[in-house]
């Protein structure tokens, strides 16, 4: 045994062991806090002691034992007074933790409760990025370009609160399952999507963490609900767009397109298992929600070969269907991205225009404004809309595709 | 466990007869399905006087402590096992009193 083949396995332990420790910590004390950080206490115990004694042979087993022990030192210590009647219900569990069934219960329980509607959103994906995805306070923190202290103190004050107001630490019952499902999904959502365009200048501009993450916690979803079409649109959406995640920035970490990736790079296997979801939502005849649309959007992308076999009239029809459900303005600019392909770049800048008084602040509106206006031999004002998006661009790769595009411009 | 259900409005008016009929509905399930504690409508916040006694001597001041466009105009005080179950109820109560409420637990 070496030191290296310890710190693996304790890396590997953290990402298949973290949720499961503080999910069954939390059922048997009650109390997030507690579980939190005896479990993170339980991990460094194992950074001190496996690459010394080796790892354990069931590593899960070893860390929900230690990290149980932590918790109850914890009590006692808060508890020096000894209610008798406490103390008795602290008895050390050393038994292994319970065999998993087809559905992960105690992750799920965990999911629900951080995802819990009585929680600000910012708050549930921060909470659930801590206590499911065991990323630290400071990696979130950077994720959402919010100081380390604020971050620690939004967590503190969800766990706090969750404690005083008893949001319940369970799956919902059948009848509140759909809207809470819905409400998971947002949060799986968002997690997702800081993987994938990561902002903050120090951070990598795809974090495969995140996005790999989100995947994980969606099938798990998927397990729970498995007719639900909205979860299965998500996890084809999100499987979809791993698969192109290699070709998405350059060796020299630049943000490539989707109309320049090298499709031979695409992951063939991701692709399948989300073009397979999308069929099977087709073939279900139900109206398909949010996610189900954007999925069918990035099939189409995905099928063609060569961006020139692009079946664009299916991408704008998608995207007004799109648009039916949800009149966004983001919405409305991409499928205006879209028109340009169908209709040419005049047609698109007219409908991107349109948009400004609502999308000013956002980069991809100048972004697909400077792209348009590039095409249209528009080089001086191009330029300045070129410099207005890698203004407000946050993540790395594309401020460096945004740079070059601009010192292109004749 | 309790959670304080309060009702916050902005307008002038008592409740129209309408929504009394819709709050003794809900009143007498609450009563009916043991999550009934106690509960009760305010007057207007002009009537209120706010006693500071931590000094010498106690102050008296004519009117609501904070003065705010939205003010407390009545309150529920009912049991819940958990807030899933209190923010069903508190739902209710905000549907049948017309107005928007907020649930906080008790310590």
């Amino acid at each position: 045994m070496n030191a290296v083949d310890g710190r693996e396995a304790i890396t590997r332990a953290h990402h298949e062991e973290w949720a499961r420790v503080v999910a069954s910590l939390t059922r048997r004390f009650g109390d997030l806090d507690i579980a939190e950080e005896a479990a993170a206490e339980a991990f460094a115990t194992a950074v001190e002691r496996w690459p010394a004694d080796g790892v354990p042979p069931n590593p899960g087993a070893w860390l929900t034992t230690t990290a149980n022990r932590k918790a109850i030192d914890r009590i006692r210590r808060e508890n020096k007074r000894g209610d008798r009647q406490q103390e008795a219900q602290l008895l050390y569990d050393d038994d292994p933790p319970e065999p998993l069934g087809v559905i992960d219960d105690e992750r799920l329980r965990l999911i629900f409760t951080c995802c819990h509607p009585a929680l600000a959103m910012e708050t549930r994906v921060a909470l659930t990025l801590r206590m499911v995805a065991g990323l630290t306070v400071p990696e979130i923190a950077r994720a959402f370009l919010v100081q380390e202290a604020a971050m620690g103190q939004r967590i503190t004050r969800a766990k706090a609160k969750i404690k005083a107001a008893r949001i319940p630490y369970r799956v919902p019952t059948a009848e509140d399952l759909p809207a809470r499902v819905s409400g998971v999904l947002a949060v799986l959502f968002l997690v997702f999507n800081e993987g994938y365009l990561a902002t903050g200048p120090d951070t990598d501009p795809v974090r495969h963490d995140l996005t790999a993450e989100a995947i994980r916690l969606t099938r798990l979803i998927r397990a729970l609900v498995p007719d639900d079409g909205e979860v299965a649109g998500l996890l084809a959406l999100m499987l979809l767009t791993e698969a192109r995640r290699t070709a998405r920035v350059s060796a020299s970490g630049e943000l490539v397109t989707l109309g320049e990736q090298d499709r031979g790079t695409w992951d063939t296997a991701l692709i399948a298992e989300g073009h397979r979801l999308v069929r099977q939502r087709l073939a279900a005849r139900v109206a398909p929600g949010r996610y189900q649309i954007l999925a069918a959007i990035n099939a189409v992308h995905t099928s063609a070969r060569d961006v020139r076999d692009t079946d664009w009239s299916q991408v704008v029809a998608l995207y007004d269907q799109l648009a039916h459900l949800d009149p966004s303005p983001i919405i409305a600019l991409n499928r205006a991205i879209a028109v340009a392909e169908l209709d040419g770049p005049e047609v698109a800048l007219a409908a991107v225009d349109r948009l400004e008084h609502r999308l000013a602040d956002y980069h991809a509106y100048h972004a697909a404004r400077a792209d348009l206006l590039r095409r249209l031999g528009r080089s001086q004002e191009s330029r300045a809309a070129y410099d207005k998006a890698i203004e407000l661009a946050g993540n790395t790769a594309e401020t460096a595709y945004l740079t070059r595009r601009r010192d292109q411009l004749g | 466990m309790q959670y304080m259900v309060s009702v916050i409005d902005d307008t002038a008016g008592l409740a129209t007869p309408d929504e009394e009929a819709a709050i003794d509905v809900f009143n007498d399930r609450l009563q009916a399905e043991g999550h009934w504690v106690f509960a009760g409508g305010l007057a207007a916040p002009s009537s209120a006087t706010v006693i500071d006694n931590r000094g010498e001597e106690a102050l008296l001041t004519d009117g609501p402590f904070l003065e705010s466009k939205e003010y407390l105009a009545g309150f529920w005080v009912i049991e819940a096992a958990d807030l899933d179950v209190a923010l069903k109820l508190a739902t209710q109560g905000s549907k049948a009193c017309h107005r928007k409420v907020e649930v906080r637990p008790f310590l």
